[in-house]
């Protein structure tokens, strides 16, 4: 009986580790910035050039920073939900042009719509890896201490925004 | 990101070009100057190709290190060998912090603040990556052990099971049954 209950045990927990592997997503890197201050920056603003944004002006409040770019395809799926959210009002959504060229970025908003409270360029990347951007769309949940408390890695889809993103929102404003 | 990037650098033109270069090579006249020309000039004048960037030192050290940095978009790939956009600007990191002197556990500390451990081909002993250290000796003293205790098994198994005196009688008799039989 033994003989043939080991091997069949060895298999089973085999199966269960392989099955568990193959339903993680290996292109989902935890950040390890979650549950720290969000890295500082001043940049330029993408509709006035002559204004700058830092980080430190949306102190005290909850606040989402999307990171997209005209050359990004999937940020085209989540655009809609995320001018929805903007008109909703819940919550202001920034944007960090990432790596893209004004005139485009510009067209872009004005062809999907512009959800955004302001947007930042990003020409080079640089605060991109400060934030730990390594794809185009990311999204940050920050809260008014300027933490950040969740990052959102590829589109924002509906559920992730009903189950995560909103019900967080909600919590760290409250 | 890589593969929009990827898209837009312009690899085409290049074959064009060339064809054009292709019909002025075949005038056999100029080949055959070319091939002259080759011939005579000292090998000396052919150089190695210039580094990319002014201080070959940096590149050095910058290539050594993103050698064991994984490249987060083509994840089995290092910095140093990938052609992400996301790879090269990292590259670039690397390379502006070593001219500012940092050094390379800085470098590294300043890409597992953001990256996390993922970033790191080796990753560092702590208590959650004890399992993927150890797990393999682990697993080979496991082995080890019943791989002892079976072949210890297995001997006494086999071992010649001593003969009581009536059993020797009787395998004598058989054999000289048998002997007499071939006779």
């Amino acid at each position: 009986m033994m003989r043939f209950l080991l091997p069949l045990v060895a298999f089973i927990v085999l199966v269960v580790f392989l099955l568990i592997g193959l339903n993680l997503n290996p292109r989902q890197v935890p950040s390890p910035l979650i549950g720290k201050p969000a890295p500082d920056f001043q940049l330029q603003q993408l509709q006035d050039s002559d204004k700058t944004l830092t980080s430190k002006e949306n102190l005290g409040k909850v606040w989402l920073l999307n990171v997209w770019a005209s050359w990004c395809v999937s940020c085209r799926e989540e655009h809609p939900l995320l001018v929805q959210l903007a008109k909703s009002g819940i919550v202001p959504v920034y944007g960090l042009n990432y790596k893209d060229e004004r005139d485009l970025a510009l067209q872009w908003l004005k062809q999907f719509g512009d959800p955004y409270t302001v947007s930042i360029r990003d020409p080079e990347g640089r605060t991109g890896i400060d934030y730990g951007v390594y794809g185009v769309p990311e999204t940050y949940v920050i809260d008014k201490n300027g933490v950040i408390r969740y990052k959102q890695i590829g589109p924002v889809t509906v559920e992730a925004l009903e189950k995560k993103i909103l019900p967080l929102v909600k919590e760290l404003q409250g | 990101m890589s593969l929009s990037s990827f898209l837009r650098s312009p690899i085409s033109g290049c074959g064009q070009k060339s064809a054009g270069l292709q019909q002025n090579f075949f005038s056999l006249k100029k080949f055959t100057f070319l091939l002259a020309l080759m011939l005579v000039l000292p090998s000396s004048w052919a150089r190695e190709a210039a580094p990319v960037a002014e201080d070959p030192e940096i590149e050095r050290r910058m290539l050594h290190l993103s050698e064991d940095l994984r490249c987060l978009v083509c994840q089995n790939e290092s910095l140093a060998g990938s052609r992400a956009d996301f790879a090269n600007d990292l590259r670039r990191e690397i390379r502006e912090q070593m001219k500012d002197n940092k050094s390379d556990k800085e470098i590294i500390d300043f890409m597992v603040a953001r990256y996390g451990d993922f970033v790191l081909y080796r990753p560092p002993v702590k208590p959650t990556t004890i399992v993927l250290w150890f797990g393999p000796f682990v697993f080979l003293a496991a082995g080890a052990i019943l791989l002892f205790f079976y072949l210890k098994r297995r001997r006494r198994q086999i071992e010649d099971p001593a003969l009581s005196d009536k059993q020797r009688q009787q395998a004598e008799a058989l054999l000289k049954e048998s002997k007499g039989n071939n006779a």
